[in-house]
């Protein structure tokens, strides 16, 4: 298990490297810089700035350079406010992770009770309802859904301020944001619960004299959450970033807005900063999926 | 009254039938048997003759488009088909247990060996978990799983085919049900372990003293071990009688065509013919004989009217228009 883990963490080392050289590149192969405004700066000026920022060196120094500053724990000035990056990243990550955890444990919860109801009322209508909604929950950008709601409930009824900065509400963001994998999550329980409900080791438990629940709740549920464990992995980081549009949609100061920001700005030290960022969360809920799955199902070996 | 609580187990003229989009599939169509204590009783049939849906029929663990349409399972005198969900629960496992063809699906892979076991007998018995699990590895040890204290930790996957079959066997026997059902415990095993396994039955039925429907489709394996052979095709019994009655006075076509088609000691010299045609459609039951379209010796008759059981000698009958047209004669002379 160890061995393994620590295979997998080399691994993703790799990974971050290649991720990080990418965007470094394609970045610096874009026209334009940090410091190119619509008015023209004074060239001496702009100079003396490149040159402080080691604008003025080769790419491939300039990011030999950058990953060195980032091995001994230095994520860099932002270019745009001159402030320290790391701990501006962890604040607003704190922001997103909120909203994030919040709307993947709401998702998940409901998604698996929803998927077993549907699962056992397959063709009557709760499933039929359940059906209805997931189509159109897994149908609807996180985007729409989240402008729709805002023109309803803040616009509309104005039960909700549109903007509050010191304390945001996360009920509409947290909506928005866990519609999608909860539909996605709903349908992947039915099918994989309908699933395990057909296995010949069901059959086997209802011959032993195990309950109609029993039979549902331990010796199907367990099963059929194999295929669901494995698709919360990637989602956890996923909702990370895909939170980028729900934030700036809701004005909530989270990691997403703050690249989006940095995108826009040529703030090329923060782009930098939050894809590694992201990049390193990524890998690790993988790794954390792995293990997970691993408790569940014992007939995987990490050994092979 | 008296007469029937001779019988463990009684079922009457029982029918299945699955409703599916294509129609209903009459998988099962009128069997009944007897079986007394203690006493072994072989069901023989090609692939799709009904075998399975017959025992889960009796278990009541059909799949959810499947259900008994007609007729009686008595246990004891008492009809189980008016048992209530509940009932049933304490019914299996307790009083009749099954064991299936495939070990390798039948176990539960994310639960260990012993916590299958425990489950078993904490569902039919007021025993504490310590006292559950002493009797796992106790039933281990009676099917000859070796290292029983280990293995009770271990998954399904990390047992052979043969390990998982004995697991299952001691599951199914671990609150001493009165009627085990045996569905083609060894099909899926080899030669050697089939051997291996068919002789642990029989031991533990002197031991334990339970009763045994024996399912299979290799008459041959079973035939020693059995005292009365049913033979099914297309969800009726064409013949059924002793193991001597259906190797040496087979009386039905279908028998025949299945005696002739497996090796034996006494045909070595002669080549195996296979039953030609194909099973029979269930969607679409013949009329007459369910065995019709595929037998050489069919008549008119067969083609119409479905042939009764009829007597051969002492509990040896078969359903075939052949014999009642001999009997028939016999009685013109
Ligand atoms: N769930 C189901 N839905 C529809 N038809 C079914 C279902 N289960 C069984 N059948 C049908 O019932 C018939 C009898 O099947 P059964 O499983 O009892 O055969 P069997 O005699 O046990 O054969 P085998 O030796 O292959 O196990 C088959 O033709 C099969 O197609
Ligand atoms: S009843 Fe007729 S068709 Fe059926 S097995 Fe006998 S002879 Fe053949
Ligand atoms: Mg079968």
């Amino acid at each position: 298990m160890l061995k393994y883990i620590g295979k997998r963490v080399l691994l993703a080392i790799v990974s971050i490297l290649i991720v990080s050289a990418i965007t470094f590149f394609a970045m610096n192969a874009i026209p334009g810089g940090p410091f190119n405004k619509e008015k023209a700066t004074d060239p001496a000026v702009q100079a003396e700035l490149e040159s402080r920022y080691n604008l003025d060196k080769p790419v491939t120094t300039q990011y030999v350079l950058y990953m060195g500053n980032l091995i001994h724990g230095d994520w860099g000035v932002s270019l745009k406010s001159g402030r320290e990056i790391w701990p501006d990243i962890t604040s607003k990550f704190a922001v997103s992770a909120k909203l994030g955890i919040s709307a993947m444990i709401f998702a998940t919860i409901i998604g698996i009770v929803l998927g077993s109801i549907a699962a056992l009322t397959r063709n009557k209508w709760p499933d039929r309802l359940i059906v209805f909604f997931t189509t159109l929950g897994t149908a609807m950008p996180s985007f729409v859904l989240a402008t729709l709601l805002l023109l309803l409930f803040c616009l509309e009824l104005k039960w909700i301020p549109v903007y509050n900065s010191s304390n945001p509400n996360y009920i509409l963001p947290i909506i928005s944001l866990s519609v999608y994998p909860m539909a996605y999550i709903t349908r992947l329980t039915k099918t994989s619960m309908l699933d395990a409900l057909n296995q010949d080791y069901v059959r086997t438990a209802k011959a032993k004299g195990v309950s109609r629940v029993k039979l549902i709740f331990v010796h199907a549920l367990r099963n059929a959450l194999i295929p669901v464990i494995t698709y919360l992995g990637p989602q956890i980081a996923y909702i990370l970033t895909g939170s980028m549009v729900v934030e700036n949609i809701f004005t909530i100061g989270g990691l997403g807005s703050a690249f989006v920001t940095s995108i826009t700005n040529r703030d090329y030290t923060t782009i930098m900063a939050v894809t590694i960022f992201l990049a390193i969360l990524m890998v690790v809920a993988n790794l954390l999926t792995d293990i997970a799955y691993k408790f569940t199902d014992p007939r995987i070996d990490f050994n092979n | 009254m008296s007469e029937e609580s001779k019988y463990l187990l009684e079922v009457n003229d029982l029918n299945t039938s699955f409703f599916t989009d294509a129609g209903e599939v009459k998988a099962v169509n009128g069997i009944s048997f007897k079986l007394e204590p203690g006493k072994t009783l072989g069901i023989v049939g090609e692939s799709g003759s009904g075998k399975s849906v017959s025992a889960y029929s009796i278990m009541q663990i059909l799949a959810e488009t499947g259900r008994v349409t007609g007729g009686e399972v008595k246990f004891r005198g008492e009809n189980i088909l008016n048992y209530s969900e509940k009932q049933m629960q304490k019914f299996r496992g307790e009083k009749i247990s099954i064991i299936f063809q495939d070990p390798m699906t039948s176990l539960n892979p994310v639960f260990t060996v012993g916590y299958q076991l425990e489950e078993a007998v904490l569902l039919h018995t007021n025993k504490t978990k310590e006292e559950a699990k002493k009797r796992a590895i106790e039933m281990l040890t009676l099917v000859g799983v070796n290292e029983p204290e280990s293995r009770v930790k271990q998954y399904p996957h990390e047992l052979s085919g043969g390990m998982r079959q004995r697991v299952m066997i001691a599951m199914a026997l671990c609150c001493e049900p009165d009627v085990l059902i045996a569905d083609e415990p060894t099909t899926a095993l080899d030669v050697t372990i089939q051997a291996q396994i068919l002789e642990l039955m029989q031991d533990l039925q002197k031991k334990l003293g339970m009763a045994i429907i024996m399912v299979t489709h290799d008459l041959g394996v079973i035939a020693s071990m059995c005292d009365e052979i049913m033979v099914m095709y297309g969800g009726r019994v064409c013949e059924r009688g002793t193991a001597d009655d259906i190797f040496y006075r087979p009386a039905h076509e279908y028998t025949k065509g299945l005696l002739r088609s497996i090796p034996r000691h006494d045909n070595m010299n002669e080549k195996l013919v296979p039953i030609g045609g194909t099973p029979i459609n269930l969607l679409n039951m013949p009329e007459g004989c369910a065995f019709c379209p595929r037998c050489d010796a069919a008549m008119k008759i067969c083609l119409t009217e479905k042939p009764d059981e009829i007597q051969i000698g002492d509990g040896h009958t078969a359903a075939c228009w052949m014999n009642i047209k001999e009997a028939f004669e016999a009685q013109e002379v």
